[in-house]
């Protein structure tokens, strides 16, 4: 219950002068990940059975490494940005939705970083 | 959290059924949600059966004839019964649109009709709109401009800059698409939603308004601007065939442009 009028309950706390850079990033990322998982799903269809030194031998590649970690990070990337907008759609209790939005991103960060480590290890012969 | 299920005192329930007028050969049945906050009751729906040879043929001339003739509780908006004021905007068949507009033979089996969704309910089909108007408001749709306009004659524009108007300036603020979307029936306290993004676009892209600027930092926002997920619902149900969500594109285009 409320006596604020319509008007001030619809200005609320102004525009929050952002959300440009998200939309914009999501849809990179997007168009990014086109090429790159094709080109990912194609590598492991071809790997196919292969024995661990050769799978080793092919991430050893510069050109693979490197695609890997732009998958990497463009797929952590765009699955927090796509969730945190889940979060924000549905999620209306303030507290719970900066809870679930610093988890989202928290873990997200930490599989990115634990993904890249793992192929910069076997990249460098670990 | 969103809400997925009605609430227990909105759960709808079986109302009172009016018969068709005897003799009558060529009929059709209405089923229309009722809801009157003064009797303490959940919303029912009533069954109507009309005789279509004595009746207009849009959904409208329906209505207006069960309130005349039926049953005088029944209560909706209406007033220029051609689709130019936007008040009997409501829920037909399964789509918003405008009653006036609507012809019944459109369904295929009986015609059910309810509320904009979403809303806050007035009585009957007569939603809340206190909300969405001030949304209206907040966007300021009037020409802005330091400009002093030519003391001799109306400020000015080429046919191309009139043309970019079109597709805009007919929307008649009925509500059919902001309450057709599900991200405006989550969030609608702070998502603006397609019909006052269409409008707020209507101004953006007026060549004669000096704040162009300024109106795209006001919808510069997670909420206000971008909790459009291009649904496309919008575009889909509007009665008059605009296009709110290529306005709401063009909104986001304009906002990257400006950055790069």
């Amino acid at each position: 219950m409320s006596l604020r009028s319509p008007l001030g309950r619809v200005r609320g706390l102004g525009s929050a002068k952002s959300g440009t850079e998200h939309f914009w990033a999501q849809r990179v990322t997007a168009v990014a990940l086109i090429p790159l998982t094709l080109w990912f799903v194609y590598s492991i269809l071809a790997l196919g059975s292969a024995d661990h030194a050769t799978a080793s031998a092919w991430m050893q590649s510069p050109v693979n490494a490197v695609l890997l970690l732009l998958l990497v990070v463009a797929t952590f990337h765009h699955m927090q940005l796509g969730l945190q907008v889940v979060i924000e759609d549905y999620i209306h209790v303030e507290g719970a939705k900066i809870a679930f939005l610093v988890i989202v991103k928290g873990a997200s960060l930490l599989l990115g970083v634990a993904a890249a480590f793992a192929i910069l290890k076997v990249s460098f012969g670990g | 959290m969103a809400e997925f299920t009605l609430p227990k005192n909105s759960k709808v329930g079986t109302g009172k059924s009016w018969p068709a007028p005897s003799g009558a050969s060529n009929t059709k049945t209405f089923k229309i949600y009722r809801w009157n906050p003064d009797d303490g009751e959940n919303p029912k729906v009533d069954t109507y059966v009309i005789d279509l040879d004595d009746c207009g043929p849009m959904v409208l001339d329906a209505l207006i004839k069960i309130k005349n003739e039926v049953d005088q509780t029944l209560t909706f908006r209406r007033s220029c019964r051609e689709g130019i004021c936007g008040s009997c905007a409501m829920n037909i068949d399964g789509t918003n649109t405008l009653a006036c507009t609507k012809y019944i033979d459109d369904a295929k089996g009986d015609v059910n009709i309810y509320p904009l969704p979403h809303m806050s309910v007035v009585k009957d089909l007569v939603p809340d709109l206190n909300n969405a108007y001030a949304q209206l408001a907040s966007i300021q749709p009037w020409m802005k401009s330091e400009t002093p306009p030519p003391p001799d004659r109306e400020r000015l524009q080429t046919p191309e800059e009139r043309r970019k108007l079109d597709g805009l300036y007919e929307c008649i603020l009925c509500f059919s698409c902001a309450t057709s979307c599900p991200s405006y029936w989550w969030n609608s306290d702070r998502y603006l939603g397609p019909a006052i993004l269409l409008q707020a676009y209507r101004w953006i892209v007026d060549s004669r308004d000096e704040h162009t600027g300024e109106r795209l930092d006001a919808l510069e926002d997670p909420f206000r601007l971008y909790r459009c997920h291009t649904i496309m619902n919008c575009s889909k149900t509007c009665p008059k065939g605009l296009n709110p969500a290529q306005a709401i594109a063009e909104i986001k285009k304009l906002l990257v442009e400006r950055q790069y």
